[in-house]
């Protein structure tokens, strides 16, 4: 899976979490969870439930702390499929 | 961790404690009870003349035993926990019958799931008849202050 297929797959979780529709729409890597998004801590635990579903990984407690922006997300997901396949 | 441990970490004062007795808890889920006193101040004005608990009460009882009560349960092994504190930060409730002062309300709590410290409960409210008065999800999450 490249990370364009992840991106598309991470917005489409989002999406139901978020009102900041344009900032979704131009989500990049650099687009925060909290500050772009206005997600709270209790929405980006369910964010990670939904990840972890979607892409069939485990999302430790360490890996939870550093999801707080796409770019930071993405590696997360790309690192625990590697894991999964290796 | 025995009930009278647990009523004794809850954060409230008097005027504000909704947990009368708890019946059961294990990790997957509590049971309670609370009773509303005719006394209580929110009944001279909610409504004027024509006393019935609020419906933010209600949700505030089934908070309090459905997630307070389970979350100091379920991190009471955590040996680093001094205190704990639980912010509500959603909820999602039907109500179905009005509650009346003197009304004796029974609480279950049934853990969907804890993780990264977000506990989210489906928490359901019964009244003396067993007729269910309120039902619906609770979440919030557990902030825990180490002795450190």
């Amino acid at each position: 899976m490249n990370k364009n297929d992840i991106l598309a797959g991470l917005k489409e979780i989002i999406t139901p979490y978020t009102e900041e529709k344009t900032a979704l729409e131009h989500i990049t890597e650099d687009t925060d969870f909290i500050t772009d998004l206005k997600i709270n801590s209790a929405n980006l635990v369910d964010i990670v439930l939904d990840i972890e579903e979607k892409f069939d990984i485990a999302i430790d407690n360490d890996s939870m702390a550093k999801m707080l922006n796409v770019k930071a997300t993405l590696e997360i997901i790309a690192q625990k499929q590697a894991e999964n396949a290796g | 961790m025995t009930k009278e441990e647990i009523l004794a970490k809850l954060p409230y004062g008097k005027d504000f404690l909704f947990v009368g007795d708890l019946l059961s808890i294990s990790e997957n889920g509590i049971t309670g009870t609370y009773t509303f006193d005719e006394s209580l101040p929110f009944y001279q004005s909610h409504f004027k003349d024509f006393p019935i608990t609020p419906a933010v009460i209600l949700t505030e009882t089934m908070a309090q035993i459905g997630l307070v009560c389970l979350g100091i349960f379920l991190t009471a092994e955590t040996e680093v926990v001094k205190g704990i504190g639980v912010a509500m930060t959603s909820s999602s409730v039907d109500f179905l019958k009005p509650v009346y002062p003197g009304t004796k309300v029974l609480v279950n709590s049934e853990k969907i799931y804890f993780r990264f410290n977000k506990l989210s409960c489906r928490v359901i409210m019964k009244d003396e008849s067993g007729d269910t008065v309120c039902k619906g999800t609770i979440s919030g999450m557990l902030t825990m202050n180490s002795n450190e």
